[in-house]
């Protein structure tokens, strides 16, 4: 079920230490099951209409911050550009209202960092943009200006400018489709996937033509079943490409896991999946290109799915980027009870939004918002040494000894541990019964690990 | 209604188990052996298990409140520690003694190197040694409630070969908690199927301690039978080597430590001077679990070199 290289599958199958998991041996990639609550899955999807203000941050992806292009007064239309691409890792940045736009000013963005954000005042009536048309690909070097142009970034989360991975020489060996969603509530890619599925197909077309790919994975959770069956009529169609049904567990949807489930490779520390052959996408960030591909409207909507404790009807929304989350909760029916915390993202990995008045983001794919019940932390206690944190971290961390090594100041210790492997998944402290903050302890591990390093580099 | 938002670091959602939860779930896995215990071995019994966990208890409140700690009792473990020392003692211990013991296992064993999770050793373990060494009394063992006490201590000495019945009710002499095996694997059971330890240890440790008794008393299946069901290796396999934090976290670990448990506990009881050696032999395996942990860690996924 997990492998595609015979020469793991053989070594696995055999091998008896596997069986009674010995880990030491042969390493199994860990998932944990958590509860999938995809209460919106299949739902009814309304598009938001607007006439409220929208919020464009400059940085709703990692690199350089957008340039505007815009100033105040000036007038705008759906897909209008308002943003260049800055210089370096960057992305445009397209208006999703017709209106005008009222000014630039700084706003604080969820890393704590102060950037520019455009504000446009829309006028209700969402006019496209005259000038759209599909953009002229003639070869790989066309192919990655137009999704650079598209604007379009990882939109499963992690917001890493896509056309970057398409600007390779090497020979890629599989296209991985993205369609895990192994987060709970979060049904956003699911509706791609039932209602864009031509757009994904169309997007793999052009990208086998212009790209020099051998294969393409759609590696989809089990869990699934409509949505399996749409991406098979997509690989029914070409020869390169094929479904893989993936277990559902917890995280099947990270890079380097679904890399290893959907080919067996193995993805080493501070290494990417062109290191060994493979580019992973997102199924909304290809339905998306496939849209621009086309038709030439870049990214400017998102579909979001709205759920939670706190939540009256859960539903999936089709919302321009930059509309602020209060206008997203009250389209959709507003709360059952007071809101205690509220995420980008699904519960295992989102970001929890300080104010209501955050805008949506390019990688926002779900906005959910629990009630005080649900948002309390557990008291956190005494470590019990019990090893389940260990146990359940998908890639063998020894999660309790990053903590010892953080707390002592042993960083050429941590370095060995392997915290740099750590994604952040956050499995450890989902099953911890003390409550530790584990997730965070890591991100402090990398941040003074790094610290370190630079010191040492001087010194 | 802005600042009201809560803001924390993911994952915003976690598992309904906590350290008191699983402390709780030994309890209930420990509760059949405590009352064939105190079936057993009547009132008497009773009274040994109430003054062990009561001392358990008073002593981790007043070590907090006297060093200003935050208060942990109510994570339940002293509860665990009182009760497995009193079901690792003989009915008819000098009370006075069991409260020492007890004191000794929530003091000097876990408050003292800081705590539930930082002890070196399991508490309830080390402070049956403590007494075993200390109180030499303790070397005769209670009987069963209207049994004669004709043969030795326990049935590892007695010159006939006990029946494999009686062993499994618990018809033998011995400690309170140490006779009755057929509770003590319904203990255990119950944590496998919780999912509160791992077959790893138990197997391990009672699989070591079959196989060496099988071959040392001439292949005999009956005579290793005997071996697995009498004195302390159940309910030493089953509840105090699977203690979390002085037993290795991986698989591979958990298998070196019940082996290694396994042949002290064999080689003490057939040529030490000691009928018993479980608890020397999970002790042993608590001092070197560091290095069995160190040396059985996981294989991290692409790490190592680069």
């Amino acid at each position: 079920m997990e492998e595609f290289d015979p020469k793991i599958t053989i070594k696995k199958k055999f091998s008896i230490t596997r069986k009674v998991g010995f880990n030491k041996m042969a390493f199994s990639l860990k998932g944990i099951k958590v509860p999938h609550r995809k209460n919106t899955a299949g739902s009814e999807v309304k598009r938001m209409v607007i006439d409220n203000t929208i919020t464009l941050p400059m940085i709703m992806h990692i690199g350089a911050p957008a340039v505007p292009v815009v100033k105040a007064g000036d007038h705008v239309d759906v897909g209008t550009l308002v943003a260049k691409a800055g210089d370096g890792l960057s992305s445009p940045i397209y208006s999703g209202v017709s209106g005008s736009v009222v000014g630039i000013s700084d706003v604080v963005i969820s890393n704590g960092r102060k950037v520019p954000a455009i504000k446009i005042d829309s006028d209700g009536e969402m006019t496209v943009d005259a000038n759209i048309v599909p953009p002229v690909i003639n070869d790989r070097q066309s192919l990655v200006g137009a999704i650079k142009d598209s604007g379009v970034v990882g939109l499963g989360g992690a917001g890493f400018p896509t056309y970057v991975k398409f600007n390779t020489d090497k020979e890629i060996d599989y296209l991985i489709v993205n369609c895990a969603e192994c987060e709970p509530y979060i049904t956003s890619d699911t509706y791609t996937m039932l209602e864009r599925a031509d757009e994904i197909a169309y997007a793999i077309d052009i990208l086998l033509k212009h790209v020099n790919i051998k294969n393409v994975i759609i590696g989809i959770e089990k869990n699934k079943g409509k949505a399996i069956d749409k991406m098979k009529e997509i690989a029914s169609k070409n020869s390169k490409i094929s479904v893989k049904v993936l277990p559902s567990v917890y995280p099947t949807g990270g890079e380097k896991v679904l890399v290893y489930r959907t080919t067996g490779r193995v993805i080493k520390e501070g290494k990417l999946p062109a290191d060994v052959g493979c580019i992973v996408c997102n199924c909304t960030t290809l339905a998306t290109l496939g849209k621009y591909f086309k038709t030439g409207m870049p990214l400017v909507e998102k579909c979001v799915t709205v759920d939670g404790s706190a939540i009256e009807n859960p539903q999936n929304v089709i919302v321009p980027i930059g509309i602020a989350i209060k206008d997203v909760f009250e389209f959709t029916g507003g709360f059952k009870s007071e809101p205690a915390k509220v995420l980008y993202g699904g519960p295992m990995m989102g970001i929890s939004v300080p104010s209501l008045d955050e805008p949506v983001l390019k990688q926002t794919n779900a906005l959910l918002a629990f009630n005080e019940k649900d948002a309390k932390q557990g008291e956190e206690t005494a470590c019990i040494q019990c090893g389940t944190c260990i146990k359940n971290c998908p890639f063998g961390i020894n999660v309790t000894e990053i903590a010892r090594a953080v707390s002592k100041g042993e960083y050429d210790r941590l370095e060995k541990l392997g915290v740099g492997i750590c994604m952040e998944c956050g499995c450890c402290a989902y099953n911890c019964p003390a409550n530790r903050p584990l997730v965070q302890m890591h991100k402090l591990a990398k941040i003074s690990l790094r610290e370190w390093k630079e010191k040492e580099a001087k010194a | 209604m802005e600042n009201k938002l809560h803001i924390s670091v993911s994952p915003h959602l976690h598992r309904k188990r906590t350290t008191t939860g699983i402390m709780l779930e030994v309890i209930i896995a420990l509760l059949p052996t405590t009352i064939a215990g105190v079936v057993i071995f009547g009132l008497r019994a009773l009274a040994v298990i109430g003054v062990c966990v009561a001392s358990a208890v008073i002593s981790e409140l007043l070590f907090n409140l006297i060093l200003k700690r935050k208060q942990t009792i109510k994570d339940l473990s002293c509860v665990v520690t009182g009760l497995l020392l009193a079901l690792n003692l003989p009915a008819n211990a000098p009370l006075w003694q069991c409260a020492v013991g007890s004191v000794f296992a929530i003091i000097v064993v876990k408050c003292i190197f800081g705590g539930i999770g930082k002890n070196i050793v399991n508490p309830a373990i080390t402070a049956r040694v403590f007494m075993l060494v200390a109180f030499g009394s303790l070397a005769k063992t209670a009987f069963p409630v209207g049994m004669d006490a004709t043969a030795g201590a326990t049935p590892l000495v007695s010159e006939t070969t006990p029946d494999i019945m009686d062993l499994l009710l618990g018809k033998t002499g011995g400690c309170i908690g140490e006779t009755c095996a057929i509770a003590l694997l319904v203990g255990g059971v119950y944590l496998l199927i919780r999912k509160v330890i791992s077959w790893h240890i138990p197997v391990a440790f009672i699989g070591t301690v079959f196989i060496f008794s099988f071959f040392v008393k001439d292949f005999s299946v009956s005579e290793a039978l005997v071996q697995v069901l009498s004195g302390g290796l159940l309910i030493g396999a089953i509840f105090m080597a699977t203690d979390y934090t002085t037993s290795p976290s991986t698989a591979l670990g958990k298998v070196v430590f019940g082996v290694g448990a396994g042949l002290i506990t064999a080689l003490i009881r057939f040529w030490g001077i000691y009928p018993e050696g479980v608890s020397f032999g999970i002790l042993l395996m608590n001092i070197l679990n560091p290095y069995i942990c160190s040396l059985t860690a996981r294989k991290l996924f692409g790490g190592g070199k680069k």
